[in-house]
């Protein structure tokens, strides 16, 4: 039976070519246009570490001093030096990891280059295990590289390709700054979306977030040692007040160091609260934290959200085109019914000849899905053109797109629904054709 | 020409009245929205910076010692005067639409409990203020002496210049000459006021706070170092900007040029903007692709009531009825519909505007963009109904005579 209504439901939509066209180019529009924003959004709204973003978690502890009577300041995006490695140096969860970032003169002494100024992410051992990063050649720095403050590093595989052309640089020299470090790994392409792992400040940003989603470091050094050799200390979040001149990083007023933590389960997470909670208390009594009860502990998709990661310009494009979608679909609506009710004199005599109500209304929506399939393969390539289109943007996100296969098939899925929904009245309609009438004025 | 026939015929078929005259309300609703966005972009892309955009260009170095960063001040200084047609070179912490260096909250008193907001603190070196090309307002420019040494990011107290936008915001209705604001420990004293100055980015206080910005004289030094202002005529700057990145690599061989920062900035403008204006443009294709998905709807139920109609319409030029009765007749028919259309859609542009305003930092939609987005639609709605009104006046008399 379904074979026999795709024949007509093909005749029909070859009887009136104009009227088809317009129909399928309005659906493939409407998805072709929702679709594209709708796996941008997709893209950047996914979860960096599927299955284990769960069990990581981003503490926090309010290190400013200022008074805050209404219990209004949310912790810092980062927190001060001491906060940050006493609560690693505890070492109260499964995996934990420092984070610091900076910006340090780098040469390849036996390449011939240019100095560049390369990111540096400082960080300790757990961080490649904890975000499960991929290696190319070598491997990371271990536990005790850590704390003999081993000037070792990992790079990116990008800096790889730039200095050494791709080939394996494992035990080779970079000089950062004014120091030599042994390159032990050199990390595969990895781009996690977004970058999640030093993302902060978003609720300051206005809602331009796209560079949440650039490339990782360059650089990888051990936390220890990358701050025997960048005096400068790392680049602060902010500062409570200005640091005094000449002090050092490990004391100054200002937020730059994150930490991550992994906990295994609900036990092990609660533990951490409580022993966060217990640590500001115990720095208030010492008198170096104000605010003790300002502890938090989101986990890394709380930290996301809270950070608002997909730019604000991406959510009013989405918006946008699902309104467009929606006139697309009023249209197509408009169509079919007068489609379906210009042939009523010929849904009548089916109707005479024995063809129940529902037998009419499945016809109609057979017609309406197969516009619909020929719709999103119109859409399908309108949001291959529409990505294309977007990756020739210079935003940070660009070089994630693509058309995975979930939204491939979301895109067929959502047209024939589409056209579906659109089809459901104007065939409910013609279902209730009144039969004599129609006969009569045949 | 009579309503009252068309009113009947609508009403027979009022099922696909209501689904256009929706897809016109929507069509309004969105119309108007997109349009105000484009505006609001585009307005925010016409920022006045307040300096000589098209003379200026930046330098920046990053990487090198900072103890010989005097050196490399007076280095690279000196050195890049001797530049043909470069009529300055001034130390500054950032420019206009360059990346942000002085970023701070203020407050109004010493003890700081009176926040203020967060503003951008231009820390220049003598020759900033006549290079920029400020329009000085009221108060003095910096004098020599206003120019001190500095031990942190700011002069521990100064004698300031503040944008015009940033003194209203401050000190709303009165004579901001003299008065005084603290970030921390640091002091400043206000001496003069520019008519613009904007900060290199709008900050956390949104679009609004783009010129909150204070010129602080202070001297070059460890703490000011990196970035250069360079000013030469329009004419001759992209190729001053070029012999100066030359002159770097020897001037300054242990520091690294920030490409992406040292450009000119109008370039620099440009790329700041970039993101709004494809979303202008991207809007304004949404809008075009809007009226032509509601157009070629309108033209395909046009056409098929045309085709219904055949015999009535040639009834009705039987009995008397002129080409241009039948053609006004589509017509007066599309523009009820569209009417309606567009009444519903004021209603829904409103609740749309309201929406997003609670989404992003939005102005109230203005009311003017309502009846401009409705002769619009108006406009589309008799375009696209004249080829099948057109068809319908061409119906011959004799069509009434057929069956069928």
């Amino acid at each position: 039976m379904f074979g026999y209504y795709l024949n007509l439901a093909l005749r029909s939509l070859m009887r009136n070519k104009m009227l088809t066209a317009l129909m399928v180019i309005a659906i493939a529009v409407g998805i072709g246009a929702s679709m594209t924003t709708l796996t941008v959004m997709h893209l950047l709204s996914g979860d960096p570490l599927p299955g284990r973003s769960q069990h990581i978690f981003y503490p926090q502890v309010d290190p400013s001093p200022l008074p805050d009577p209404e219990n209004t300041h949310k912790p810092w995006d980062m927190m001060d030096y001491r906060s940050a490695t006493d609560l690693w140096s505890a070492h109260r969860a499964d995996r934990q990891a420092l984070i610091g970032r900076s910006a340090l003169r780098l040469t390849a002494p036996d390449m011939n280059q240019p100095p560049l100024m390369a990111q540096v992410l400082s960080t300790t051992s757990d961080f490649f295990p904890m975000f499960a990063v991929p290696f190319q050649y070598g491997d990371s720095w271990q536990p005790q590289d850590d704390q003999q403050r081993t000037r070792v590093a990992v790079i990116s595989s990008d800096l790889n390709i730039k200095l050494f052309g791709g080939a394996n640089s494992v035990g080779r020299t970079l000089r950062l700054k004014d120091s030599d470090v042994r390159i032990i790994g050199v990390l595969a392409p990895w781009r996690p979306s977004p970058q999640f792992y030093d993302l902060v400040g978003g609720r300051f940003s206005n809602g331009q977030t796209a560079d949440f989603y650039s490339k990782p470091q360059e650089v990888f050094m051990p936390f220890s040692s990358s701050l025997d050799i960048n005096t400068d200390g790392f680049m602060a979040f902010t500062c409570w007040r200005a640091p005094d001149p000449g002090s050092s990083m490990t004391t100054s007023p200002c937020v730059s160091v994150a930490l991550w933590v992994e906990l295994g389960n609900a036990a092990k997470v609660a533990d951490y609260k409580a022993f966060i909670t217990d640590y500001a208390t115990q720095q208030k009594a010492l008198g170096r934290l104000t605010h003790a009860d300002n502890t938090r502990m989101p986990s890394l998709m709380q930290w996301l959200d809270f950070n608002q990661v997909v730019p604000s310009d991406v959510r009013l494009q989405t918006w946008l085109a699902f309104a467009f979608l929606l006139i697309c679909l009023f249209n197509t609506v408009g169509l079919l019914l007068a489609k379906f009710l210009h042939r009523s004199g010929e849904i009548g005599v089916r109707r005479a000849l024995g063809a129940t109500r529902g037998a009419v209304l499945t016809q109609c929506l057979v017609e309406a899905g197969l516009i619909g399939l020929i719709g999103g393969f119109g859409g399908w390539l309108l949001t291959l053109l529409g990505l294309a289109l977007i990756r020739q943007q210079p935003v940070a996100y660009a070089d994630l797109l693509h058309l995975d296969s979930t939204m491939f098939l979301a895109t067929f899925v959502m047209a024939i629904v589409a056209s579906l929904l659109a089809g459901a009245v104007p065939a409910w309609r013609a279902s209730r054709v009144a039969l004599g009438l129609q006969l009569k004025t045949l | 020409m009579q309503i009252q026939p068309v009113l009947a015929a609508l009403r027979r078929h009022r099922l696909a009245t209501i689904l256009i005259v929706m897809e016109i309300a929507l069509a309004c609703a969105v119309l108007c929205n997109a349009c105000f966005l484009i505006a609001s972009r585009i307005q925010m892309t016409h920022v006045d910076s307040g300096v000589d955009e098209s003379s200026l260009a930046t330098i920046k170095l990053t990487g090198y010692d900072e103890a010989k960063a005097s050196d490399l001040n007076a280095r690279v200084t000196s050195g890049l005067r001797e530049i043909p047609g470069m009529q300055s070179v001034s130390v500054i912490n950032e420019v206009p639409f360059g990346e942000t260096a002085g970023n701070a909250g203020i407050t109004l008193d010493s003890a700081g409990q009176k926040f203020a907001g967060v503003v951008d603190f231009y820390v220049a070196g003598p020759g900033n203020f006549e290079a920029l090309g400020l329009q000085l307002i009221s108060g003095r420019a910096p004098r020599a002496d206003d120019f001190q040494p500095m031990k942190a990011f700011l002069p521990s107290s100064a004698n300031v210049i503040v944008s015009r936008s940033l003194a209203e915001h401050l000190w709303p209705d009165t004579d901001p000459l003299g008065k005084e604001f603290w970030c921390g420990d640091f002091h400043f004293r206000v001496t003069g006021v520019v008519a613009h100055l904007a900060r290199p980015s709008a900050g956390e206080g949104g679009p609004g706070t783009i010129e909150w910005s204070v010129f602080t004289p202070a001297q070059p030094g460890a703490n000011l170092s990196g970035v250069y202002l360079l000013r030469a005529d329009p004419a001759q700057l992209p190729r001053v900007l070029r012999d100066a990145r030359a002159a770097i690599a020897k001037l300054a061989p242990d520091a690294v040029v920030e490409q992406q920062a040292s450009q000119t900035i109008g370039d620099l403008r440009q790329v700041y903007f970039r993101q709004d204006r494809i979303m202008a443009g991207m809007l304004l294709g949404v809008i075009v692709a809007l009226l032509l998905v509601t157009a070629l709807g309108l033209v395909g139920l046009a056409s098929f009531w045309v085709q219904q109609r055949r015999r009535q319409i040639g009834i009705r030029r039987a009995i008397g009825a002129t080409r241009g009765d039948i053609l006004r007749y589509f017509q007066t028919e599309n523009f009820l519909i569209v009417t309606l259309g567009i009444a519903l859609g004021m209603l829904l542009a409103y609740a749309l505007n309201l929406l997003l305003m609670t989404q992003y930092e939005l102005p109230r939609l203005p009311l003017y963009y309502l009846p401009a987005g409705a002769l619009i639609l108006w406009g589309l709605g008799q375009l696209a109904v004249l080829g099948p009104a057109l068809r319908a006046a061409a119906v011959p008399p004799v069509v009434a005579t057929r069956s069928g």
